[in-house]
């Protein structure tokens, strides 16, 4: 219908008719046609100039989103690339626009694919992603490698016209960078070192990006869990296992150690410390033993006899009456033993 | 009705200088063709371009860099083992003309390419042990379990004398004259994927789970062997420490003994006869009690006035 009123606005513009009075209807816009035709012989010819005026009049702007630029090609030829916003450029059949995201980071997934992103991204790994991230290691081990190359198209000129398909490329050249990689490193590497991977990885990628003209700039090689084929995997977790039995069994031994030689040496200490106390004992009692001795020596050198006689005395006073039985025999009495009963007081008690 | 004897001959005129044109976009280079002979150079330049319309045919190549991959195949290495290799290589039409000619269009050239680089791959690849593809520099590998001494279960790993990448290049060098002549350049080839075929792959599993356990073992052995030694190292400081403690008691208490020695020789050598006497009616204090008995004579220092007041003597 648009056509029918394009004409008609066009009719009215050729009879410097004013603004209509509401939506004509259809009767009588086909009966103004009719006129017109009958006024103009050229008419039907102006229509279909118009049309194509306004064809190739609309094919000489273009809009460029924010993140994108617009490569002009004249007669197949690179003229120019364009900034974001409105731009105009020579009617369609001289100049093409082919607009590239140069801004847009774009993403591929090597050894998995993303079924869902969101807040519990789902992925697939399913049996022929496994073959792009299966791969050999330096020790001819088998490792699985999964890993995703993130990118931007920064030379939008090589990007379109150096190579045919870039990201057929890319994906081509991150397999091989990534295989050659790692095949220089052994499987624990593989496993521990993802980061260093990435790293090398993504600075030959480059390399080999650039040399292929592909205008591409890789931002980032993130590694993803990078693991042993399932069939090992069990074997790998007995290692861990291990591991950690290992440091239990030795905290163990830890624990009994520190459980006795700490006390152990508070022992230690304390019979030097009761042997220290001895020794001040005994010297002190030596000392005052001496002393005794001296004082006493002293006064007795004085009245050698009396002292000697008094000492003796004291003694056997103070001996006497803790004895047992005592026995006086006069000196002539020569046969002592029909007195004595000797040892009745151990074994004569019943 | 006066326009119309006008219009036919111009509507011809624009239809002649339409298929006369003819464009060569960046990516793309013609050869212009009369009755199926190439006449002209080849255009390699993009651009707008005229030809005699009917009789001459624009033949349109491409001139950006263009992908081959590789039929996936196994392939034998020199050490016997199968491995799956798969090969792409990226190419481009230097020569327009000769490629028109040799091969006529890239479908051609696809199958030239099969032929002469999956030969080169295979002849490569079987004349060098795995490891020699496998890897690119004689790096050490490095282990994440330092000092396990694995005792390898297959033969150690060689050095190499020629890595991935002088494999690929010996691949290239000997592809590259060969597709001159249907003027291709061939820019790289490079291995995308290399891996063992199903059996293999089976025992390289279960050998590299056999490598594991014994990891595992180790580790565990290792854990028993450290706990004994501390246990050992408990013993041992136990055992220490009491009789580092004796012998320092016993040498203190021996230089107390020392010195009480001294103290009492110093003393009581003065008059040893009167420390005799004192020290020995001391020893009759403690010694004689309830349980001894004593007879006495009359004779006795200390009866001597018992049986009278005189002086004995």
């Amino acid at each position: 219908m648009t056509w029918d009123w394009e004409k008609l606005q066009q009719q009215r513009k050729i009879r410097g008719e004013g603004s209509p009075e509401g939506p004509p209807r259809f009767d009588d816009v086909f009966e103004k046609f009719r006129s017109a035709r009958g006024r103009f012989p050229g008419g039907m010819w102006l229509v279909l100039a118009l049309i194509l005026l306004v064809f190739v009049g609309s094919s000489c702007f273009f809009t460029v989103a924010v993140d994108e630029v617009g490569v002009v090609q004249r007669f197949g030829r690179y003229v120019r690339t364009t900034a974001p916003g409105l731009n105009f450029k020579l009617p369609a059949g001289i100049e093409k626009v082919t607009k590239v995201r140069i801004r847009h980071v774009f993403k591929e997934e090597f050894g998995f694919r993303t079924i869902e992103a969101g807040v519990r991204t789902r992925y697939a790994t399913g049996s022929i992603y496994q073959s792009e991230s299966l791969m050999l290691t330096g020790d001819l081990n088998v490792a699985v490698v999964p890993w995703i190359v993130q990118y931007r198209i920064n030379d939008p000129y090589k990007y379109l016209f150096k190579v045919r398909d870039p990201t057929g490329t890319l994906r081509d050249l991150a397999e091989a960078t990534m295989r050659l990689i790692v095949g220089d490193r052994s499987i624990d590497e593989v496993i521990s070192k993802r980061e260093e991977i990435a790293d090398d990885a993504k600075n030959l990628l480059q390399i080999e990006l650039d040399e292929a003209e592909t205008g591409i700039r890789v931002n980032t090689i993130e590694m993803k869990r990078t693991t042993v084929p399932a069939p090992v995997e069990p074997s790998w977790n007995e290692v861990n296992q291990a591991t950690q039995e290992r440091e239990r069994i030795i905290q163990q031994a830890r624990e009994a150690y520190n459980k006795v030689v700490p006390a152990a040496k508070g022992e230690a200490e304390k019979t030097i410390r009761a042997a220290e106390g001895y020794a001040l004992d005994r010297i002190n009692r030596a000392k005052g033993d001496a002393a005794r001795f001296l004082a006493l020596y002293e006064e007795y050198s004085k009245a050698k006899d009396i002292t000697r006689r008094r000492l003796y005395l004291e003694a056997i006073q103070e001996i006497y009456p803790k004895l047992g039985n005592k026995y006086i025999v006069d000196a002539g009495q020569k046969n002592l033993l029909p007195l004595l009963n000797l040892g009745r007081s151990q074994g004569g008690k019943p | 009705m006066k326009v119309k004897p006008l219009v036919i001959p111009l509507i011809i005129a624009a239809i002649a200088l339409f298929s006369s044109a003819y464009v060569v976009d960046e990516t793309e280079q013609v050869v212009i063709t009369q009755f199926g002979k190439a006449v002209g150079e080849p255009k390699t330049e993009p651009g707008l371009y005229f030809k005699i319309p009917i009789i001459q045919n624009a033949n349109y190549f491409n001139k950006n860099l263009l992908a081959w991959d590789g039929d996936p195949g196994q392939v034998p290495t020199l050490d016997k083992t199968f491995i799956w290799v798969d090969t792409f290589a990226r190419w481009k039409i230097v020569d327009p003309l000769k490629f028109f000619q040799t091969v006529n269009n890239v479908i051609g050239a696809q199958s030239r390419l099969d032929d002469i680089l999956d030969a080169a791959v295979r002849n490569f690849i079987t004349s060098y042990p795995l490891i020699e593809t496998v890897r690119k520099t004689n790096r050490k590998l490095g282990t994440s379990f330092e000092g396990v001494d694995l005792v390898h279960t297959a033969q150690p790993l060689k050095e190499i004398t020629m890595g991935r990448e002088k494999i690929i290049k010996g691949i290239l060098e000997q592809a590259q004259p060969k597709l001159a002549q249907f003027g291709i350049e061939l820019v790289d080839v490079k291995i995308k994927r290399l891996n063992y075929v199903e059996q293999v792959r089976k025992s390289v599993y279960s050998r590299m789970i056999a490598e594991r356990r014994q990891i595992a073992e180790k580790f565990r052995s290792e854990g028993k062997g450290e706990a004994q030694k501390i246990e050992g190292n408990r013993d041992k400081e136990l055992k220490r420490i009491t009789s580092e403690a004796y012998r320092t008691a016993q040498e203190i208490k021996g230089k107390a003994d020392g010195e009480a020695a001294r103290i009492y020789a110093q003393a009581y050598s003065k008059d040893p006869d009167f420390y005799s006497f004192v020290k020995t009616l001391d020893v009759y204090k403690k010694v004689i009690g309830k349980d001894s008995s004593l007879i006495l004579s009359t004779d006795s220092d200390l009866l001597k006035y018992f049986k009278g007041y005189r002086p004995s003597d």
